[in-house]
């Protein structure tokens, strides 16, 4: 540790740190341009001078290590003129365009020209113009306004994982891009735009929409993939205009996919905003009451067994959780959430969990991923692995489809179940990098469990991670990587076959003569048999909506309250930013209502006597935002039927089309922009 | 008038070194301890460039080359893009068969860089810096000092220096590179590297000089 004094108040900070980490230790601001704390040090910005006692003249903070004993003054006269000095010179080329510029009013340069800048500048000659660079739909570049910082480049090298951004050309002629134009190939292109500290990278969809302060700000997680990001969802009136990522070290970072942050225009279309029941083949507009008269009506001479529910990827816990309440007072058991079928064993929890943590990965020194392509079905989480990755102790290896571009190295190691059992019988020369590893990961795919041979799949990946010692009472090495922000939240409600239940194959079957599906747009409706009553019940007209006999208009995530459990089973709460369109309903109040027209008294109504329900019946619900971190204490395998055996048959993956995977995004316009471009552009992607 | 295309000039569909570069990567590669191989993406580029020249008379480097190299030395192509557009020795365009490469820097100025400048302009038939000639000869560019200042001014053609320029020698020069000479680069004057004209001049008289062999005081 160094002492360090930084304007006479003392501060002990680690060696090797730099004077800006002491400066804020010390609770001062320095203003800054390049730096960023997850990236790189770059120091070409020089907004961060400080005078150090001795230094012959001031030094940038950002770049420049402690010494015990230093002293730093960061309001001195020499900073504050250093500083504005500075200031006038990254002015010299920029714009001054902030009436126009969609930056304005949260711009890293606008604020700190107010706050350290001069008084105008002297600088009377041309300024240089850049022409704007194309990096893809989602990106919109107004490069006269860069001041090449070179955060993009780093971010994109760095973390993202894409070396295709660069600086070209120098001095005046600098420009940053990608030389050959071409759309960035990450699915994190969207936080260039965040840590851009102007207005030259911004968002292409929020172009001149609309300024910050005119925004309502709800704090609520991303439900788009498994991760369950923080977000912030930024609304004006009635429609959500951007979403944002929030800092959450323990899931995100500050990092966000694409699809989450994207997609929200596929909120407004295609929406589902009034019941609908149909009347002699033809779907027709309905009143709440008519919806739930019809419902009654056909359910009364149903027996309870002959009733199903599925539940979607994308459902609050809540709704899931009331749903199972209103079956089980019907008489059902017949209940599932696993729409692709996986087989997952909900006997125990750590079964179908990332249980070593998304934070577990910067621990992890030896990760195998079965048939899972995270770069695709989880992005930030992949970011995570690249990080660790790049630290250099990290060794990873995949079985699943060769040729996979994750954004660091990974061995291929087999593309079928076969590489597993390989694996485990040492005959791979990765075996002994998972056994010596002091925290191994096994990262299966739900889709390597949604398969016929699932079952046996999931318990030869448990028996590996017990067989390299990666489930120890310390470290919980066995992890699921699910895919969507409700598939967790909808298993830990308990939304599986109870007692003499049919699963989704069983009710798919013929097994039901009516079938609930809560968001359920997974699977194929057209495996309905005829004649069967379907209540479809979700916000978005898509897949299956076409094939109900009741449709009752639910609320987007961002449009209620919920709980979402993400992949490594931290209980989140999403919430309301607006309201649904039109007649639609948050959904537990829509069953709570269905509830009260079926006769089936539902021991909730409110929100919170929902809540407390759940946490009695699932203690995990009662932990908001927290997650049980804890190793793994019992090794006996998931339940497996005996002679069960994994097949020959190649793992495949569940993700073709990155941009277009859910109701949401498949309703976005902007992300059917970037599917089309992307897998236009690059057929490796399309053929994956 | 637009310059005629010449079809070696276009970006070409694809690149791979020659058996003489092959010769010469080997050579760099060794410079580097195994795994910074990427450290040799300078002198790679200079190899491209000058296997261009040699294959078609146009020595730049099209970016099919930077990518060959990226993929030679495991580095991201932007990262070669980078370096070879931040260098100006290095042509990201295509040029004439003579670089001409006019120094304007203080001391050259002040011994007459510009008169150089208007006879590569006159005998090269150029516009200015940047141009090529419509014969597709010569590409004239600025450049910053080339360190030559004693015996300023200096033109440098490809990666020859000639040296003491005036408006006589450079049009005699460019007229020997058309007829497809190469005249002996160095002083145009004829002095010995940067030594006086004419000979010595100061310290004429050496004792040590007649004082053979060796130096003295190790006898």
């Amino acid at each position: 540790m160094a002492k360090v004094t930084i304007d006479g108040i003392e501060v002990e900070v680690p060696n090797g740190a730099t004077v800006l980490q002491a400066c804020e230790a010390a609770g001062k601001e320095i203003p800054r341009f390049c730096y960023h704390e997850r990236l790189s040090v770059a120091g070409n910005c020089r907004m961060c001078l400080v005078e150090v006692e001795k230094a012959p003249k001031p030094v940038a903070s950002c770049a420049y290590p402690v010494a015990d004993g230093m002293k730093v003054f960061t309001d001195s006269a020499l900073v504050r003129n250093a500083r504005r000095n500075v200031m006038e010179f990254l002015l010299i080329n920029h714009p001054l365009d902030c009436p126009i510029c969609d930056q304005g009013g949260e711009c890293d340069l606008q604020d700190q020209a107010t706050a350290y800048g001069g008084q105008g500048g002297r600088y009377r000659e041309q300024k240089r113009a850049v022409k704007d660079k194309y990096l893809g739909p989602l990106v919109k570049t107004i490069m006269t306004r860069c001041i090449q910082c070179t955060r993009c480049v780093r971010f994109a090298t760095e973390v993202a994982g894409v070396p295709e951004l660069g600086a070209t050309g120098r001095g005046e002629d600098m420009q940053i891009g990608t030389y050959v134009e071409k759309a960035l190939t990450t699915e994190l292109s969207g936080n260039l735009i965040d840590i851009c500290p102007v207005g030259a990278l911004t968002s292409r969809p929020y172009a001149f929409v609309s300024r910050p302060w005119e925004l309502r700000k709800t704090d609520s997680v991303d439900v788009l993939d498994a991760v369950g990001a923080a977000i912030r969802v930024d609304t004006r009136g009635p429609e959500v205009l951007r979403i944002l990522p929030r800092i959450n070290e323990e899931v995100n970072e500050e990092w966000m996919a694409d699809r989450g942050r994207f997609s929200f225009d596929g909120l407004k279309r295609r929406r589902l905003d009034r019941p609908w029941i149909r009347v002699e083949g033809k779907l027709k507009p309905a009143s709440w009451q008519e919806a739930f008269a019809v419902v009654a009506e056909r359910l009364k001479g149903i027996p309870g067994q002959r009733l199903g529910a599925v539940a979607g990827d994308l459902v609050d816990a809540e709704s899931a959780f009331a749903l199972r309440e209103l079956m089980v007072g019907l008489g059902s058991a017949n209940l599932d959430c696993r729409q692709d079928g996986a087989a997952i064993d909900v006997s125990r929890r750590d079964h179908y969990l990332f249980n070593s943590g998304i934070a577990g990965i910067d621990e992890a020194d030896a990760l195998l991923l079965i048939g899972t392509n995270p770069r695709k079905e989880a992005p930030v989480l992949n970011a995570r692995i690249r990080k660790r990755w790049s630290s250099g102790a990290l060794k990873v290896a995949s079985i699943g489809p060769a040729g996979l571009d994750l954004t660091y190295k990974a061995e291929h190691l087999g593309e079928g179940p076969d590489a597993l059992a390989t694996l485990r019988d040492g005959g791979h020369a990765f075996a002994e990098v998972l056994k010596g590893a002091k925290r191994p990961m096994i990262v299966l795919g739900r889709a390597a469990v949604a398969r016929p041979d699932g079952a046996a799949i999931l318990a030869a990946a448990w028996a590996l991670a017990e067989s390299v010692g990666a489930l120890t009472p310390e470290w919980h090495g066995f992890n699921m990587l699910h895919l969507f922000g409700g598939q967790v939240g909808a298993l830990d409600a308990g939304f599986v076959p109870g007692e003499g239940g049919l699963d989704l194959a069983g009710m798919l079957g013929g097994g039901v003569d009516a079938l609930w599906l809560l968001g359920a747009d997974g699977f194929e409706p057209g495996l309905i048999p005829p004649g069967t009553f379907v209540i479809y019940q979700g916000h978005h007209g898509d897949r299956a909506a076409a094939r109900a006999d009741v449709i009752l208009p639910g609320a987007a995530y961002t449009e209620k309250d919920g709980t979402y459990v993400n992949t490594e089973g931290r209980v989140q709460r999403g919430r309301m930013a607006l309201h649904p369109p039109g007649e639609a309903r948050e959904d537990w109040r829509i069953i709570r209502a269905a509830g009260a027209a079926l006769d089936v008294s539902l021991a909730f109504d409110t929100l919170d006597a929902l809540r407390a329900r759940m946490a009695a019946a699932n203690p995990v619900f009662g932990m908001v935002d927290g997650r049980i971190a804890e190793g793994c204490h019992d090794t006996a395998g998931p339940r497996l039927a005996e002679g069960a055996a994994p097949e020959a048959t190649s793992f495949t993956l569940p993700i073709t089309d990155y941009w277009q995977a859910d109701a949401i995004s498949r309703a976005s316009e902007t992300m059917a922009e970037c599917s089309r471009i992307y897998n236009d552009a690059t057929p490796k992607l399309a053929a994956e | 008038m637009s310059a005629p295309h010449s079809p070696h000039h276009e970006e070409p569909a694809s690149f791979a070194f020659d058996a003489e570069s092959e010769a010469q990567i080997e050579k760099i590669l060794k410079r580097y301890p195994e795994g910074k191989q990427a450290s040799g993406v300078i002198p790679l580029l200079y190899v491209a460039q000058k296997q261009m020249g040699r294959a078609t008379g146009s020595a730049w480097v099209p970016r099919v080359a930077m990518d060959t190299i990226a993929e030679r030395l495991g580095m991201a192509p932007i990262r070669v893009y980078e370096v070879a557009t931040f260098y100006f020795m290095f042509n990201t365009k295509p040029i004439g068969r003579f670089h001409l490469q006019v120094c304007g820097t203080t001391p050259c100025w002040l011994r007459g860089s510009d008169e150089v400048l208007r006879a590569c302009k006159d005998a090269g038939h150029l516009k200015g810096y940047g141009d090529t000639s419509e014969d597709g000869l010569f590409t004239m560019t600025e450049v910053e000092c080339l360190g030559g200042c004693v015996n300023a001014p200096i033109l440098q053609v490809d990666d020859d220096y000639y040296e003491d320029m005036d408006y006589e020698s450079t049009v005699k020069l460019l007229e020997a590179l058309k007829r497809g000479e190469r005249p002996k680069p160095g002083s145009m004057q004829g002095r010995q590297g940067s030594a006086p004209i004419g000979g010595p001049e100061t310290v004429l008289d050496i004792p040590m000089r007649h004082a053979a062999p060796g130096r003295a005081g190790e006898e």
